[in-house]
């Protein structure tokens, strides 16, 4: 008895204690909702990776003002396009250090060599870290960008020339999206003579406001500051971001206090959170598309009709109310309606279940068929809960005859396998990484994305890739965007995939936090977060 | 008579430890997929290795030397690589498999601490009111589910009351350097300036967690120490010590409690396989880094190699522990060793 009650003495004593106040005095708790799948985000489009890694640990050379939609200097502090818009040289910043790690220790500013090291490993196939990680660059790739280069040439140390095969208006944008960080040449270096090449991807060094420390899969990752950030000082001592896959429990961690942030609440959530006093929620606007893409090389789905008949068999108005609770614009075009290329599509299909079974008879198919819809299992601002999603078009498709069976993957074993193409169907989405078009149509439906699996219709058509071929030719705005409402036409009467939403980003955290900065494209950029 | 007995145990260890790694051989065949895929967690359809693995496992002779390879290659540390991390299986259990014995010691303290005396107590008070209090209490800690009372402690002292956190061993803000895994060690050797706020928090972690797990244990054992207790007591001798005038705390403290305590540590050893078992939910519901969770988490990924690790080191640990402990009674309790048989 007495053994119970000095227990219970513990108990209030531990309970009452201040610890964890002083632990919140080290840093800040990012809850995130996936492992990085690299810490390289070269070899990576995942929007869960780009959020932990790219603007923490990164800098590019140039950015895009959020609001004016201007390019801003980042690395680079000036760049001249040559007249026919195929040289672009950019002038460096000068007096950046790379981050001091553990296992890195740089004995020189960044400089020319830098930059050329970083692209030369997209394209050129003798550098000797272009084959690392299976020499997958899936951004580069599915937009081109790892054909366009001819070379990267050093004009001093602080000035580089890009020189392109043809001229291309996005070149810019895709310089400033997440995926074109600067690495350093000669960390590169170092892991050739110790013939440790894998590392570069493993153990980063960026020049960005965080430098890394430790990763714990499925547990953590864990950054302190760079204490020599060009831009400005760093006010956290510490950045983790806690592996959390489970939305909920992220909610429950926040209420607790063992998160200050949590990445994407569900929309069921928020009135929970916006009840506490200590709690904030935001919504912010997105560039993104939730939607149900068809794997258009295996039968039935090969067949538009088949395609088109599945999309008129769904009632989009239930999933809006069910799965993003409002929060979130209904798509009528791939492009979301902030996008200067959207065109609302006349032809875009509507709830129609008499229609849906008059096509799937027409294709043969009075009897249905059984098919498989891949959810995914984590939660993204363009789609906040797949599964359920997947269960109200189970339900759908069910009145017009056709069995499904939903399947779930670990999210990163999903994505892997997802490259293989053995789906039927996938509940995916895509968020862009730059405002322009381009970034919403090449990177999942080119023939390019399609080699580098990122195509989740396997969806190849020479005439679509031509059109948006013409639309980077040219620099006048009118004809880019006819070439984009052309190219959007083509989607919604072919259907690789169904558009469903364009979701608000939602984001909870402390209101002790703030400098958060979420742009509308992008991953989340904490380099000016601080908490009191 | 002990080397015997001792000899006689070893023998049962070995065959229990030789059919532990058949099956999880013959495992590496019944997941599905390819054999070479689930014994080196390497995906040969990317890499141009898979000669070289079909040599390493010797997967074109016949069984038997295939298992001595798999056998070899276990013993040797080399349990393949995750394929869901690329890591080495065998390095992940080092780092996770601390964890979950730590939670699993602290849980049998726990119950042990508690268990016993309050055992002792409804023995000694059989059929007053004291009895029936604890008779009542240990019901319900025998049928509760031990998730759903994880989760009530949860809602009431993490998310009500705010008191204690709901995740992990310790406020990831805290950096630990990893030496023996056992964390309220490792914080002690490391020599961070806040050692004693980390030790403070990893408490406060440890509290819900261990109390949880030690609920089921701790009525258990309850019940048998009060069981063995009025066993004892019904002895000749615990009379005839009542009949020379000993008073009621005399018997139970030097007679009876010493005779009774000893099918009870037996109990304690055998009390470890079920801890195990339910420190897996305990884990996956504190996000507790422990082997259990990690298993639990493989079989959702289909990483076979990992799975193929952990049921190993979990059912071999459990083995052994369940060993020990008999051999630990049987030192003590020298009428146990005339059992011909042995038993697990």
């Amino acid at each position: 008895m007495r053994t119970l009650s000095m227990l219970c003495v513990l108990f209030t004593l531990l309970a009452c204690s201040p610890a964890e106040r002083k632990a919140g005095n080290l840093g800040l708790v990012y809850c995130a909702e996936a492992n990085p799948a690299s810490f390289n985000p070269q070899i990576t489009t995942t929007g869960s990776t780009v959020d932990l890694i790219s603007a923490q640990l990164y800098n590019r050379l140039l950015s895009i003002d959020p609001v004016s939609g201007e390019f801003k200097p980042e690395l680079a502090t000036s760049w001249q396009t040559s007249d026919d818009g195929k040289k672009i040289t950019f002038t460096l910043r000068k007096d950046v250090l790379f981050h001091n790690t553990d296992y890195f220790t740089p004995t020189r500013a960044f400089n020319a060599d830098d930059v050329i090291f970083t692209f030369t490993r997209l394209f050129d196939v003798y550098n000797p870290f272009h084959f690392v990680s299976e020499g997958n660059y899936p951004y580069f790739q599915s937009t081109g960008l790892d054909q366009l280069f001819r070379s990267v040439e050093k004009v001093d140390d602080y000035q580089v020339t890009f020189e392109l095969f043809n001229a291309d208006s996005s070149f810019l944008s895709n310089m400033a999206t997440d995926f074109a960080v600067i690495l350093s040449e000669e960390y590169a270096q170092k892991l050739l003579n110790n013939d440790n090449l894998e590392q570069i991807d493993v153990k980063p060094v960026g020049t960005g406001p965080y430098q890394f420390k430790q990763f714990q899969r499925d547990v953590m990752v864990r950054y302190y500051r760079n204490e020599n950030y060009w831009q400005h000082p760093v006010a956290l001592k510490q950045l983790v971001f806690d592996i959390t896959p489970d939305s909920n429990t992220r909610i429950a961690k926040l209420l607790t206090k063992e998160c200050d942030i949590a990445a994407y609440p569900s929309n069921a959530q928020i009135p929970v959170l916006e009840a506490r006093e200590d709690l904030e929620v935001e919504m912010l606007a997105n560039l993104n598309v939730g939607y149900w893409a068809f794997n258009t090389q295996k039968p039935p789905f090969d067949n538009v009709a088949v395609r088109r008949a599945l999309a008129h068999a769904i009632d989009r108005n239930k999933i809006m109310q069910a799965v993003y609770f409002g929060n979130a614009t209904a798509a009528h075009s791939i492009l979301p309606p902030d996008s200067w290329a959207y065109q609302a599509q006349p032809n875009f299909p509507t709830y129609n279940p008499v229609l849906a079974k008059t096509l799937l008879e027409q294709a043969g198919f009075e009897d249905g068929f059984t098919m498989n819809i891949w959810a995914m299992p984590v939660s993204r601002i363009y789609n906040p809960n797949a599964r359920k999603m997947a269960k109200l078009i189970q339900s759908d498709l069910k009145k017009v005859g056709i069995t499904v069976n939903i399947i779930e993957y670990e999210w990163n074993t999903f994505l892997d396998k997802l490259t293989l193409h053995q789906h039927d169907s996938v509940l995916i989405g895509w968020a862009a990484d730059s405002p322009d078009p381009v970034n919403f149509l090449s990177p999942i439906l080119s023939c390019a994305a399609v080699f580098s699996g990122k195509n989740p219709s396997n969806w190849c058509n020479s005439e679509f890739d031509l059109v948006l071929t013409q639309a980077i030719d040219t620099n006048s705005i009118e004809q880019r965007k006819e070439h984009y409402y052309t190219a959007q036409q083509m989607i919604s009467q072919q259907l690789p995939l169904l558009p469903i939403a364009h979701g608000l980003r939602l984001q909870a955290k402390s209101n002790q936090v703030s400098g958060i900065n979420i742009p509308p494209f992008g991953g989340v950029q904490l380099a000016n977060a601080r908490k009191e | 008579m002990l080397r015997q007995y001792l000899v006689r145990r070893l023998t049962l260890l070995f065959f229990m430890v030789l059919l532990l790694s058949l099956f999880t051989f013959t495992l590496s065949y019944l997941f599905p997929g390819d054999v070479s895929t689930n014994l080196s967690g390497i995906d040969s359809a990317g890499f141009n290795a898979n000669d070289q693995i079909t040599e390493k496992y010797k997967l074109n002779e016949n069984y038997l030397l295939q298992y001595f390879a798999f056998i070899q290659h276990i013993v040797n540390g080399d349990w393949g690589l995750s394929l869901a991390s690329g890591q080495p299986v065998f390095e992940h259990v080092k780092t996770l498999f601390p964890a979950t014995v730590e939670l699993a010691l602290y849980a049998l303290l726990i119950s042990i601490l508690i268990g016993i005396p309050t055992g002792v107590i409804a023995a000694a008070y059989h059929k007053k009111w004291q009895d029936h209090v604890i008779y009542t209490v240990t019901l319900f800690a025998y049928s509760t589910p031990v998730f759903w009372l994880a989760l009530i402690l949860i809602m009431a002292f993490c998310l009500q009351l705010g008191l204690l956190p709901m995740s992990g061993r310790i406020s990831l803000l805290f950096e630990v350097e990893h030496q023996t895994g056992f964390l309220l060690i490792d914080i002690l050797l490391s020599n961070n300036t806040y050692k004693q706020a980390a030790l403070i928090d990893a408490f406060h972690h440890l509290l819900l967690p261990s109390i949880v797990l030690a609920t089921y244990p701790t009525a258990v054992l309850v019940r048998f120490t009060k069981d063995a207790m009025l066993d004892v007591l019904d002895k000749s001798y615990i009379k005839s010590a009542r009949a020379k005038g000993l008073n009621h705390s005399q018997i139970i403290f030097h007679h009876a409690l010493r005779n009774a305590l000893l099918p009870v540590i037996s109990q304690i050893g055998l009390q470890f396989s079920t801890l195990i078992t339910l420190a897996m939910i305990t884990e996956v519901i504190f996000s507790w880094p422990g082997i259990g969770a990690w298993l639990i988490n493989s079989i959702y990924q289909r990483d076979f190699p990992a799975i193929m690790g952990g049921l190993l080191t979990v059912s071999l640990f459990v083995i052994i522990a369940t060993m020990i402990a008999d051999i630990l009674n049987t030192i003590l309790d020298p009428v146990s060793r005339n059992r011909s048989h042995g038993q697990v």
